[in-house]
């Protein structure tokens, strides 16, 4: 009877010892991945739980706030974003078929589409200093303000701060991932970090969809121009 | 559940899929800043967040392949909104039913 180490099939070099298949080790990547997103969701939750209790104490100044920001960019960075999801799930796709250099196209797409999203975004910052409306550092709304409309502003900014925090993350990641699938480094049986990839940056995307409609859209109608 | 499989193990949806539901949250984006501009009164944060989170199931379906996973993952995606609902719940009801105190303000 010979040795177990003379009988054992050559082992992939893309499969880590402690998993007996790449499948396994999919499965267990990704249930490693969602059990991250989910001390994300309780990341954001918190935000999301400040917004609901001080929404709730002050609704006045939540229409307030979110009358002045602009609809139009909020509503274009909303496709944009979308749009970015789309490509970056056609990237995992091309992981799946093993087309390296199709898989880093469409992660360049996606990161070309988050560049316009951030950018996109810094002008509204920038609309938002010259206004005058930054809580703690440029603050100075019109005399007939709501008191409570600071509120509203330093969570618009940590809220959105957050978030685009998490894409400046992802935007690093996609360097990386990119780089490899060019290389053909992501084969059919084994596309863990582009497949980790797509979930995280669909995370994003999730979190803009929630946040688009509770600080863009609660003031275009009602009392407030 | 039917699985459309292809490779050896994975689950690659066919293109259609995606475009579809990239065309949906287009449609959804669109629908819930139009229904915003209508005065609903209460019923317009329902109507955002309904259509917000037919968004995220979207993404949570097909983007994310959820609806091709293991029950594990189905528990775990599925775990964190759950909580995150008991955790408003609970918030809401302490903030909801507090009582004024004197003295202090709101």
């Amino acid at each position: 009877m010979s040795s177990a180490t003379e009988t054992a099939p050559a082992r992939p070099a893309t499969l880590a010892h402690q998993f007996e298949s790449h499948e396994q080790q999919s499965l267990a990547a990704a249930l490693g991945m969602w059990a991250f997103l989910v001390q994300e969701v309780m990341f954001f939750g918190g935000l999301f739980t400040v917004y609901l209790v001080y929404r709730t104490l002050h609704p006045a100044a939540f229409l307030e706030g979110s009358a002045h920001l602009p609809v139009d960019l909020g509503t274009l960075n909303t496709a944009v974003l979308i749009g970015s999801s789309l490509t970056m799930a056609l990237a995992v796709r091309c992981g799946q078929l093993a087309r390296g250099k199709s898989a880093a196209f469409f992660i360049a797409a996606t990161m070309a589409l988050a560049l316009v999203f951030l950018g996109v975004k810094s002008v509204e910052y920038g609309h938002k200093w010259h206004d005058a409306l930054v809580p703690g550092l440029r603050w100075a709304p019109s005399p007939e303000a709501d008191p409570h409309l600071n509120l509203f502003y330093a969570l618009y900014f940590v809220m959105t701060g957050c978030h685009a925090l998490h894409m400046l993350v992802g935007l690093v990641l996609m360097v990386f991932v990119a780089r490899k699938a060019w290389r053909g480094g992501y084969t059919s049986a084994n596309n863990v970090g582009l497949e980790c990839l797509g979930l995280y940056w669909h995370f994003v995307d999730l979190v803009w969809i929630f946040l688009f409609p509770l600080l863009y859209l609660l003031g275009r109608h009602g009392p407030h121009p | 559940m039917s699985r459309p499989s292809t490779s050896a193990h994975g689950h690659v949806l066919p293109l259609w899929v995606y475009f579809a539901v990239f065309l949906a949250l287009l449609g959804g984006t669109l629908l819930t800043s139009w229904v915003a501009t209508i005065d609903l009164g209460r019923m317009n944060d329902l109507v955002a967040l309904a259509i917000a989170g037919t968004k995220a199931a979207l993404v949570i379906l097909y983007f994310m392949h959820v609806r091709y996973g293991t029950k594990l993952i189905w528990i775990f995606s599925l775990a964190g909104f759950v909580w995150l609902v008991i955790f408003f719940v609970l918030i809401m009801a302490d903030y909801e039913t507090r009582l004024p105190v004197a003295g202090w303000g709101g």
